[in-house]
């Protein structure tokens, strides 16, 4: 089911759990209603990956994931032949004495004989459904999967020499998501809804932390989430996501932390910082920043 | 003409219109993409200030850079239209204050940044250059840029773009169907149902190689003052070759009290016209150095962005620091580890006597792959032989 609102699209995606604002919602919305594939860019961990099993799972459809990487080719993509199966039914067949080379040929390029690879996977649907389909940190492949990528997003079809067009009955949602470890060709970008995911403000992430980590006590959410938007001011190499937050909070839970303390910060920064430059500088500052989360907040 | 009350073909027109003023503005905007937007305007309520600014934008806009600009645009255009009232909070966010903006501190050492109109590269010289013949052109290839006359350099900087550039290159995860690396199982099977699916005639497979990015950080303070047109000039010519040849993977910062950086302006076709939009761009030329700072901003900015699939980065800088040492020091070690090659190039090498004593060199040396001279014509050339060599060492790493 298809959201009729942006309304309906935000309450939707709250309702399983992920707290989106309302540009997110607008593009999200848009890229289900246009057809449009979505463009997701942000910085590690603020949601990208996330959001695209909500839609799956809000859509009540599959979800089909390809990771990226370079030299990702065809037969990772799209399709391969089981040779070794294929072999053996060669043999299979002489044995039963078939001498015809035309009807081996036909009998090994079966269907029973083809891996389907997740880009073929989506363009099936099951129970009248399209899936979505998540192509993953589309920054780590290269030039050439992305020009084979930018074909498939506009037909919709892919041919297999020895079987034919296969023509999706109904295109996929596809929501594709980016690091920014280096520019996505333009020609691609223009065909999506574009989205940029921003870290969230104190209550958007106080939210999720609630959501998220079930048992949290108000206040050592309240001081977590704090602690972290102070850490993200600092000059850091690589700042914490929401993820990192989210995995604090849930550590600092597992040590039975009620209140957050120097000693406690110190001993888990490194579950939200993951250079150790950022760790001896947070470090140095953890009694300095503790001060200023324990400031009353607005809530 | 407000948009409120006008029919949907009014609205139509104005979105046209408004994609009109975006492009204006430098933000590159397909026919699909305005379809899309026009569609989108059918979608959703149009008379909540919002949506209407977040469909517009996912329609339209692809980069983040251009959110600024783009918000700008979208706050004129349709107040003009009298769609005032948007969320001030809305027109706030997610947005990165546009960089020229930015005034040196009065904290900061080096001289008064000159206006953008002195910055501007000489005028070409109308004089016909044959009177330099073959041998002048020998002569010419030694002799130290910081000394040449202006028609000297007018000559150099033209056998600059004679130069043949083989940019090094290294192999990639993509395999291609030929050499001997891997064995390649769909052709090989391919073949074998000719001889009745017996693997007679194996094939293989090779990995691919590609132009590594490189990526180029030059020193433009007042101490390089001499050289630093030139090398631009290099740059500029070294880019517009890899453009010729259909790869895109020269990236140039330039800086002096902090980080500019100016690829886009080297991929303009007219080096006049590239040199000119850097000035314009640039507001520390010839001012005071700060490598550190600069390597930093470096480092957090764009590292990740520009030095994956191994980057090879010259520095090009004398090597005159007014910051601190221990900063340089931090910073060149975490740019050597997160770059194929870190290669520094100092136009001072060419000096006779030379010796890199320098606060700043110093602390810059251990994290050094190569140090080369750039002081002459021939020392870029030699620079160009040894980056098309650099792929014929073994390198594991990246």
């Amino acid at each position: 089911m298809i959201p009729s609102s942006v309304e309906e699209t935000q309450r939707l995606l709250e309702q399983h759990r992920y707290i989106a604002d309302k540009g997110l919602s607008v593009a999200v919305f848009l890229s289900l209603k246009l057809g449009r594939p979505l463009l997701l860019e942000g910085e590690p961990g603020v949601g990208k990956t996330e959001i695209v099993k909500v839609l799956a799972d809000l859509l009540q459809t599959r979800l089909i994931r390809l990771q990226c990487y370079e030299g990702l080719d065809l037969s990772s993509a799209v399709y391969e032949w089981d040779y070794a199966r294929q072999m053996l039914q060669i043999r299979l067949l002489e044995a039963s004495g078939e001498r015809d080379q035309a009807k081996v040929r036909h009998e090994v390029f079966g269907p029973e004989f083809l891996l389907k690879r997740p880009l073929l996977q989506a363009l099936e649907t099951t129970g009248g459904k399209a899936p979505v389909l998540l192509i993953d940190e589309l920054d780590r492949a290269d030039e050439e999967f992305e020009a084979f990528l930018l074909e498939f997003l506009s037909d919709w079809q892919i041919t297999i020499p020895e079987v034919g067009t296969m023509k999706a009955e109904q295109p996929p949602v596809v929501v594709i998501t980016s690091n920014r470890t280096r520019e996505i060709h333009d020609a691609l970008k223009r065909r999506c809804m574009y989205y940029w995911i921003d870290y969230p403000g104190f209550e958007k992430e106080y939210k999720i932390v609630r959501e998220k980590v079930p048992g949290v006590p108000e206040k050592l959410a309240q001081q977590i989430v704090m602690f972290v938007q102070q850490l993200r001011q600092q000059d850091l190499y690589k700042a914490p996501g929401v993820a990192e937050t989210l995995d604090w909070a849930s550590s600092l839970m597992a040590l039975d932390a009620v209140e957050l303390g120097v000693p406690m910060i110190e001993d888990s920064l490194g579950v939200l910082l993951k250079y150790q430059d950022d760790v001896v500088k947070a470090k140095n500052q953890a009694q300095d920043l503790l001060a200023r989360s324990q400031m009353p907040t607005h809530i | 003409m407000n948009p409120r009350q006008s029919s949907s073909g009014q609205l139509l027109s104005h979105a046209v219109a408004f994609v009109r003023v975006l492009r204006d503005e430098g933000i590159t905007v397909t026919p699909g993409q305005t379809t899309a937007f026009a569609q989108a305007l059918a979608e959703i309520s149009i008379f909540d200030p919002t949506l209407f600014f977040y469909a517009a934008r996912g329609s339209l806009v692809t980069k983040r850079e251009d959110f600024a600009k783009f918000e700008a645009a979208f706050k004129n255009f349709w107040k003009t239209l009298g769609l005032e009232r948007f969320p001030s909070e809305l027109l706030n966010q997610t947005t990165i204050p546009p960089k020229k903006d930015q005034k040196a501190k009065p904290g900061e050492v080096g001289r008064e940044p000159k206006s953008g109109q002195q910055n501007q590269p000489d005028a070409p010289l109308p004089i016909s250059d044959r009177a330099l013949t073959f041998s002048a052109d020998e002569v010419l290839k030694t002799k130290r840029f910081d000394q040449m006359s202006e028609t000297e350099l007018e000559r150099a900087r033209q056998l600059l773009y004679g130069f043949s550039w083989n940019p090094p290159e290294r192999k990639t995860r993509r395999m291609r169907p030929r050499g001997d690396e891997a064995l390649d199982l769909r052709r090989s099977f391919r073949a074998s149902l000719r001889h009745q699916g017996e693997l007679l005639d194996l094939k293989f497979r090779s990995r691919k190689t590609k132009p590594r990015p490189i990526v180029c950080i030059a020193d433009v303070s007042g101490s390089m003052e001499r050289y630093a047109r030139m090398l631009l000039h290099f740059l500029h010519a070294f880019s517009l070759e890899q453009s010729r040849q259909g790869v895109r993977r020269l990236e140039t910062f330039v800086f002096g009290t902090r980080l500019s950086r100016i690829s886009r302006a080297m991929k303009r076709r007219s080096v006049d016209e590239a040199l000119r939009e850097v000035g314009q761009q640039v507001k520390d030329w010839s001012g005071g150095t700060r490598i550190g700072e600069s390597l930093h901003a470096f480092n957090h900015g764009w590292a990740k962005r520009v030095l994956g699939r191994g980057a090879i980065v010259m520095v090009i800088s004398d090597g005159w620091d007014q910051g601190e040492p221990a900063l340089l020091a931090f910073e060149m070690e975490r740019l050597q580890k997160s770059c194929h090659r870190l290669i520094w190039l100092n136009p001072l090498i060419g000096t006779p006597g030379y010796q890199p004593l320098t606060r700043g060199l110093v602390a810059a040396l251990p994290f050094i792959d190569d140090f080369l001279p750039v002081h002459n014509l021939n020392s870029l050339e030699m620079l160009v032989e040894a980056l098309a060599s650099l792929d014929r060492r073994a390198s594991n790493v990246h």
